[in-house]
Formats: structure tokens, sequence, C-alpha cells
């Protein structure tokens, strides 16, 4: 029998506020444990939640760049349960009446027509700590708790069981991580826990129109893991039932070690969370016009970049794409026209010389040594012949290197191009001397020939007579 | 007169001539804490090093002729309230070595007014209890007769301005917490509007009905208190960002033309005939001073105690999640995460505390949620809608505050339903959301106080001071003493 898997995501989106969800607590990354803290993350008796309106706005953004309905009133629900890092011994999130609901994103596959897939909620709620084993407590055999991470503020982005394969899977999680980063509300650090996915899996008969029981799938932290964790795991279940036997609903943990998953906890050991309203926390009433005034301070979307650039700019859509893949990355190409740059031949550099010198150097592109207006300036001196694109090239690794202007490095280190003909004739005259056996081949037939001569002559100019003075003068040269 | 059995007024008058110290004051105080808490047992704490040095800062600024009402006042505070660097128990064992970091925002707002702490006071069990037996420190008594309860949970807060052992305390009130004890120990208590006076630093036992309140000897120091804690706090969501009203410039106003409802379901039979005719002495003084009766319904009045016990518990299973013997608070030796909890938790918790928890876990279970939880709120919007409408015609409403005078300790212990019904007029107004005042209307013939209660609109406290302060010109049950 041939499966049809199906698969749901429940992304965890990390937000880059400065200070916690419900306290002025820092959300910095990597402080001393416990240093970041106070009474209300501490969950000390009589101390109560206060709302950071900035994980509201950001919480908002999300929603209208995923298409979601932005709630009028939305509700903030206790999750009641025990573990070491829940200082409450119930975690802050939302239940019914989320802040966004009913969105969805288009995805695409190579070669394939887009897919719509649809997001059936996001809501915002407070993270738990972290346990420390061992050295935290000083004890070998202790344990200790760190609550630097407790409460700080998380958006769950769940979608529908819309997803069909693992590659639909990553498409999806890629496109969310883009948007999220792009929207500046999350780093996307998946390593360090910044966006993280758990996955709902199942198999059906293809053909059938009953979801098989799912298992949900949690701890994959990279976009290589939830494509393995997803195979391995649709895997898993059509080898279960082809051996007779039946999924059943449970929790599984993802080993990025083996590539397996195994089992956590089953239904019957499930939590029962006893959801409730919070009653320490006003419902959320968000105004149309607070929506609208959101909705304004969008910025350009990737999807819509990419028509712009298409549209305005002419670049071929693989362009277009590869240049929105980070919204630092299309402000660098744009900025690079804008100082006058042709479109396709700065999107050239970008996708060429500078992805490689970034990748070499793993600096990010708000960090590139050399800034867009440079860029274009380098480009300049290619237009009006001032350097050759070979020397741009070395130009471009000083630039990275050293920070100067590409003007200034062309002129300390002499690399002007020679397109003077007088010049460039007697170096062609003296290297046909030196050579006369292989003038002799070439009149004699050898076309081949050629580039040996051309080669000859840059080598000797140093890299710096112009190739199409050349090619012109040696053409002539040889003919004799 | 002793120093001890002043108002704050008639303290603060002497403070600002210097006729009197707040050192001297506080001594005092310290003093007869000494001599009657071994009969009371309103203390789970008492700070006389603490409260020494406060009132020689009192002393200074008042010598520097800064004097507030509240200047060198020597209070105390239910032990609910977090005192930073002063043991907060909450009356649990679960919290019998907890040091809080930092202070309620009620207090702080007194000791800015340059307060003086006394110490902490006795009272049930995270609240849970309406006769103070459940405290884990022992038993309150009430000063007016040892062998019956003070009424709870605010009852070392009652008992203790009863006994001349603080001039004024504060309490929570989340069924009647305040206003019952001050009821059967003779002094005013107020239960404020929810959202009037911050949260934040208050234990919470039901988060949304806890509300803090002041308990004092007179109507006038009530309005002096109210208008010290009250006001938004923007550490608490819950708080209600509107002006504080000056509580004391109205309250000379007179009930000339105020309309007070008589809700029918409030005067039941079964009621004490001592208490009833309190009432009814209540209605004719209030009748001579100018006020108009109008008898009123609030039809959904019956279902309040069983909506009560679901919410209140509810969220109290979900408040005392946090005493887990992970961060503070009592940890039993204990082998592994599971048995650490349980252990900690079947220790530190006492039987009460545990049958609330128990039956607001099984409120808010899957299955049950609906039946129970999400019933219980729509009734709470009914009964809330009964005041609205009943507000609608009348100013204030008039009510006993407990069906009887203070019962006997241990008449009740081993029947929470009987218990739990001695709360049957003040729980309402939590429901609501509203406020009430609970002022001394009399004495049973036993001896024991007996309360009114005046319940008013949302955020109506200054009709509340101000009938209160009329009735109160117009009698002299507050003036009596206990003679402990």
């Amino acid at each position: 029998m041939r499966y049809q898997p199906v698969i749901g995501l429940e992304v965890h989106v990390q937000l880059l506020t400065d200070t916690k969800i419900f306290c002025g607590c820092s959300t910095k990354f990597g402080a001393e444990p416990n240093s970041q803290t106070c009474p209300v993350c501490l969950g000390l008796p009589g101390a109560l939640p206060v709302l950071n309106k900035k994980v509201v706005e950001f919480a908002i953004k999300a929603g209208l760049s995923t298409n979601c309905s932005i709630t009028p009133r939305s509700i903030f629900a206790r999750k009641n349960y025990f573990y070491p890092d829940l200082p409450k011994g119930y975690q802050i999130s939302q239940f019914e009446d989320p802040i966004c609901q009913w969105g969805w994103l288009d995805i695409k596959i190579d070669g394939e027509e887009s897919k719509r897939i649809s997001i059936t909620r996001i809501h915002m709620e407070e993270d738990a700590g972290k346990l420390v084993h061992g050295e935290l407590s000083g004890q070998n055999d202790g344990s200790g708790v760190d609550l630097n991470r407790a409460c700080t503020p998380l958006l769950e982005v769940v979608s529908e069981p819309d997803l069909r394969s693992s590659d639909e899977a990553v498409s999806y999680l890629k496109q969310l991580h883009q948007i999220v980063t792009w929207l500046g509300i999350c780093d996307g650090n998946m390593e360090e826990g910044s966006f993280r996915c758990d996955a709902n899996v199942s198999v059906m008969p293809v053909g059938s129109d009953t979801f098989g029981t799912r298992a949900e799938i949690k701890n994959v932290n990279s976009f290589k893991f939830v494509k393995q964790a997803i195979e391995y795991e649709i895997q898993r279940q059509i080898d279960l039932i082809e051996d007779g036997g039946t999924v059943v609903q449970e929790t599984r943990l993802f080993d990025p070690n083996s590539g397996t998953t195994r089992s956590m906890r089953s239904k019957e050991e499930a939590h029962d969370y006893r959801y409730f309203p919070d009653p320490d926390l006003v419902p959320l009433v968000i105004s149309e016009e607070w929506v609208e005034r959101s909705r304004q301070e969008l910025p350009e979307l990737p999807e819509q970049r990419q028509q712009r650039f298409m549209a305005e700019l002419g670049l071929p859509p693989y362009d277009a794409e590869v240049l929105t893949a980070s919204r630092a990355l299309a402000d660098y190409f744009e900025a690079g026209v804008a100082a006058g740059g042709n479109a396709k031949t700065v999107g050239n550099w970008i996708m060429g010389e500078i992805t490689r010198a970034l990748n070499d150097s793993g600096t990010p592109i708000e960090s590139c040594p050399v800034s867009p207006v440079q860029l274009a300036e380098l480009l300049k001196l290619i237009d009006n012949g001032t350097i050759s694109g070979k020397i741009a090239k070395t130009v471009f690794d000083e630039m990275w290197r050293s920070g100067k202007a590409p003007q200034s490095i062309v002129e300390e280190q002499g690399l002007v191009q020679v397109s003077d003909t007088g010049a460039i004739e007697s170096i062609i005259d003296e290297i046909m001397a030196a050579n006369a056996a292989q003038v002799e081949d070439y009149r004699g037939g050898k076309d081949k020939m050629f580039g040996f001569f051309v080669g000859q002559v840059m080598k000797a100019s140093k890299g710096k007579a112009n190739p199409s003075v050349v090619n012109e003068l040696l053409l002539n040269k040889l003919k004799g | 007169m002793n120093i001890f059995d002043m108002t704050i007024h008639e303290l603060h008058t002497e403070l600002k001539s210097k006729r009197i110290s707040s050192v001297e004051a506080t001594k005092a105080l310290l003093e007869r804490i000494k001599s009657v808490e071994p009969q009371v047992g309103s203390f789970i704490t008492v700070t006389p090093e603490q409260a020494l040095a406060t009132a020689a800062v009192a002393d200074k600024r008042i010598a520097e002729g800064e004097c507030n009402l509240l200047t060198g006042i020597p209070l105390a505070l239910k032990d609910i309230f977090l005192t930073e660097g002063i043991r907060t128990t909450c009356g649990s064992r679960i919290l019998d070595n907890f040091i809080p970091p930092y202070s309620a925002t009620s207090w702080e707002k007194l000791r800015d007014r340059g307060a003086v702490l006394l110490g902490k006071l006795n009272q049930d069990e995270f609240a849970m209890g309406s006769s103070n037996e459940s405290s884990a420190f022992g038993v309150t008594r009430n000063p007016w007769n040892t062998a019956h309860i003070p009424g709870g949970s605010s009852g070392g807060s009652a008992a203790a301005v009863a006994a001349s052992e603080a001039i004024a305390t504060l309490g929570t009130d989340t069924g009647g917490s305040i206003r019952q004890p001050a009821s059967h120990c003779g002094c005013v208590g107020l239960k404020p509007t929810y959202g009037r006076v911050s949260r934040y630093g208050v234990i919470a036992y039901a988060s949304s009905l806890d509300q803090v309140g002041p308990l004092t000897r007179d109507v006038a120091d009530c309005a002096t208190m109210l208008e010290a804690i009250a006001g938004h706090d923007p550490k608490d969501s819950t708080s209600v960002d509107t002006a504080v009203p000056d509580y004391t410039a109205s309250l000379k106003n007179g009930v000339k033309g105020l309309k007070i409802g008589l809700p029918k379901e409030y005067f039941i039979a079964g009621l004490d005939p001592d208490v009833q005719s309190a009432m009814d002495a209540a209605i004719e003084t209030y009748r001579r001073l100018g006020a108009e009766f109008v008898d009123i319904t609030l039809p959904h009045t019956d279902y309040a105690v069983a909506t009560y016990y679901l919410i209140a518990t509810a969220e109290a299973s979900s408040n005392l999640a946090r005493y887990d013997g992970v961060r503070f608070g009592h940890r039993a030796e204990a082998d592994g995460l599971l048995d650490m909890y349980t252990r900690s938790r079947s220790e530190g918790f006492g039987v009460e505390v545990k049958r609330r928890i128990m039956l607001g876990t099984y409120a808010l279970s899957s299955g049950y949620y609906d039946a129970y939880y999400v019933k219980a709120q729509k009734v709470r919007t009914l009964i809330m809608n009964d005041f609205i409408k009943a507000f609608a015609d009348v100013d204030v409403m008039l009510t006993p505050v407990a069906p009887t005078p203070a019962f006997k300790i241990g008449e009740k212990v081993n029947d929470p339903l009987q218990m739990y019904l001695s709360d049957i007029f003040t729980i309402p107004v939590n429901l609501a959301g509203t406020c009430a005042l609970s002022l001394p209307a009399g004495f049973s013939a036993s001896g024991l106080p007996i309360g009114l209660q005046l319940i008013g609109k949302p955020f109506g406290e200054e009709d509340l001071l101000r009938a209160g302060y009329a009735f109160e010109q117009a009698t002299e049950w507050h003036t009596r003493k206990a003679t402990i």
C-alpha cells in the first residue's frame, strides 16, 4: 500500500524584545545564571504579571505578515503543570481567543505550483527557565535551575495539518523563518532555540480522507533535522502499520545524533493542563486603529520585494529570490543600485564575490566590510574602463581587507587599466619578438595560440592592459 | 486615655502637638501586645526593634514639621502582605521560613507615609477560612470572648484592633475575610472595589476576588487608610486607573435622601434574632437620619456560595502551585523530584488548603471544566447583573455581615459546609467586584459584637464611608471596648 504523510507544525518564535513578556528583566542570552530575574519571573508569592506592549506589537506584525486576522479581544490563559523550570507552576499562554487566527502562507517547491498552507493560530506566551545539571548546584549529582530565560516572550505559530511531505514542511518553515527575521522580531537562531519546531506527523493510505493517529515530535532545531525527523517518523509509522501494528498518540523526542525519534510520553501520561483565563491579566483589547497602524508600519515583505525587483529593476526571478533571502541582503542590493550600480551587475557581484567572501569569513551581510556605495563605485570603475573586471576582483579583495575606497586602491597600486594603443603595441612587439616560433605556429594555422599571446601580454602589463584593446591589436599584428 | 486605645486621628493630634512621641506610642502598643497576646493570639510575628527604629525616624520627621495623618502611627499587617526582610508566612507552614525580598505596594504606601509596623498578624492559612482556626500558627481568639473565634480569614487583623494591639490594620477580603472578622470583633472593615487597591505583593488566594482593605476603630480612620492605599499600580494590571477621591472630605455630608436598598434574600429565616434586631435598629436609625429605604431583590444570591467555591478554589489551585519546594519555602527531605513535590506540599499545606486545591483542580479538569468552572463564571455574571440592576434604584444596600455572631472555637471545624455558609452575605459582593463596609451595629445577648454591612456601587466607597460615618455619629457601638 502507498501512504500519504500528513504534517502540521508548531513553531516557537522567541521575540527580540529587550525585556521579558511580563516583567522588566533583560532577555539577553548567556548571562550569569539567575542574574536576570525579579519577583515576577521568579514566581515569588504576591508577584503579578504586566504585559509588555512590544510583544503585542510584534505578534500583530507576525499575524499581518502571515495573513492572519487579529483578534479584537484576546485572552491570556494559564497552562498548569509542575516542573522545576516553571516557577509559577503554570505557564502564561493563550488558549481560547489567541491574538492571531486564520492565516496562511503560500509555499513553493521547485518545479511545482505554489501551495497554500493554513495557519490556525499565533499566540503569545512566556518561556520557561532551564535546568542545569551538576555545575550550578555545586553538587556532583545535583541539578540547578536557571531562570534567566523564564518569562522571555514567545510566539507559537500553529499550522493546519496541510503539509504532505518533509520538503513541504521545510519549505513552510523556511518561509516562516524568513518572515520573522525579516520583520526583525526574531533573530532566527535555531541552535540557541530562538526558532524551534514541533512536528505533528501521521500517515494514511493514499486516497483516504481520514487522518491517521499522529505523533508529536519535539526538539527539532534545524531545517536539516526537521526533514530528517519527519522522514524518519513517516517511515517508522508506515513500517509499524505494515507490520500489523497501530500508531499510538504520543509525544516523541528527536535525537539528532541517531536521526531517530523515541517515545517521550503516551497519551495516557499526557498532562491535563487545566487551562483557564489568567485572572491576573485583563483581556487584551486591540482596536482596528492599532491594527491599521501596524499594517502601515510593516516593511515590504520578501514576496512583494521580489515582485518589485523583477518588475522595476528587471531582475530574473532567480536573482530576485536570492537577493531577497533576507531583508539585510535586499537592503544591501537596493543601496548598491541606488548608488548608481546597474541592477543586474550589482546583483551578480552580491551573489558572486560578496557571498563568497561573506561565507569564507563567516560574516553576516549586516557587517559586510564593503559598503553598497563602495561596491557601486567599484562597478563604476569597470564601466568607465578605469580597471578591468579581472583587476576589479583584486581591488575588491583589498577593499574587503582594508576597507579603503576602490579609487584610492587603484591609484595607490597603479592598477589603472592601460588602453593606450602605443603602450600596448610595444608590449605586443616585445612578446612577438621573444616568441618567434609561436608566431610562426599561429600563422601556420594554430588559432589556439591566440590565447597564449593574450596571456603573455596581460602578464607583461601586470593585468592592467585593456583586454579588448589587447585583442584587437594582437589580431592585427599576428596577421602580419 | 490609653495610647493603645486611640484612633488614628486621636493619636495623630497627640503626635503632631508633640505631646506623645511615636516611640512612646509604639512602646505602649508593644507593651499592650505583650500583655494580651497570650489570651488573643493576633500576631504571628512581632517586630519590636524595627518598629522602634521606624518610630524614631517618624519622630524626626515630625520634629522637622512633616506629619501627615499616618506619620508615626503604629499599625500591623495581615501576614499575607509581603514585607521586605520580615518573615511572611500567610499562616502556612510551607512559608514558615520565607523572608521576602520585596514589599507589597499597599504596605509601601503606608510605610512611605511614615507608618510604623508592629508586626504580622495571624490569619487562616492562605486566607482560606472564616474563623482563623486553619492557621499553622495557632488560633486567634475573639477579644470580646476568648472562647469564640474572631472570624476569618483576617481574624488577627480584626482581633488586634479590638484588643488594642494596633491602632489600625490591613487585611484582605476574598469572600468576606475583612468584613466578617470586623463584624465579629466590633471594628470597622472595608472591602474596596476590585481594582481600587493594588494586589502586588499580596499573596494570592483567588486573584479575581482578592482585595486589600483596612480594619479600624472608626469610619474616619477607615477613610484615611483607604486614601493612603488606594490607586493605580503599574505593577498590578487589574488595578484601575481612576483618581482617588478625598474620602475624608465627604464624610460629613450626611444621609438625607440617600436611597438604601434592602435585598430580601439577605433577610432570611434562620437569621440569628439578635442579628435581626440589630438590623431593625440600624434601619430605624438611618430612617431617622433621613435615608429612604427601598425593597430590592438580588435573585441569584442562593447560588453565590457554590459559585464562589468553584471560582475561588480553581484560581487557588493554580495560585498555590508555586509552593513546590524548588525556590523558596518548605522543602521536605525527599528521594527525587516527584517525591520532593509530594512531600513538601503534603507537609507544608494544612487540611483546608489541601481541600481547596483538590476542589479547584477538579473544577478545572478536562471534562469537568465546562460543567463547573465555565458554569460558575456564567452564574457570576448573573450575580453581577443582579447588583447592576438593583443599583439602578438605590445608592447603597444594607444587610447583615454574617447570619450569626462569632461562633465558638472548634464548633464548625469538622463541618466545612457550615463554615462556608457563614460567608453567605459577604461572598456575593466579591463575585460582583463591588465594595462593602462592615460597621459595629450592636451586640448579642451574650455580649458579642454584631456588624452591619453597607454595600456600595463599584467605586462607591465615598457613599459607604459617608453613610457609615453618619451611623457612627448617631450610635455608640464603635466606642465600646472589649474588656480583655
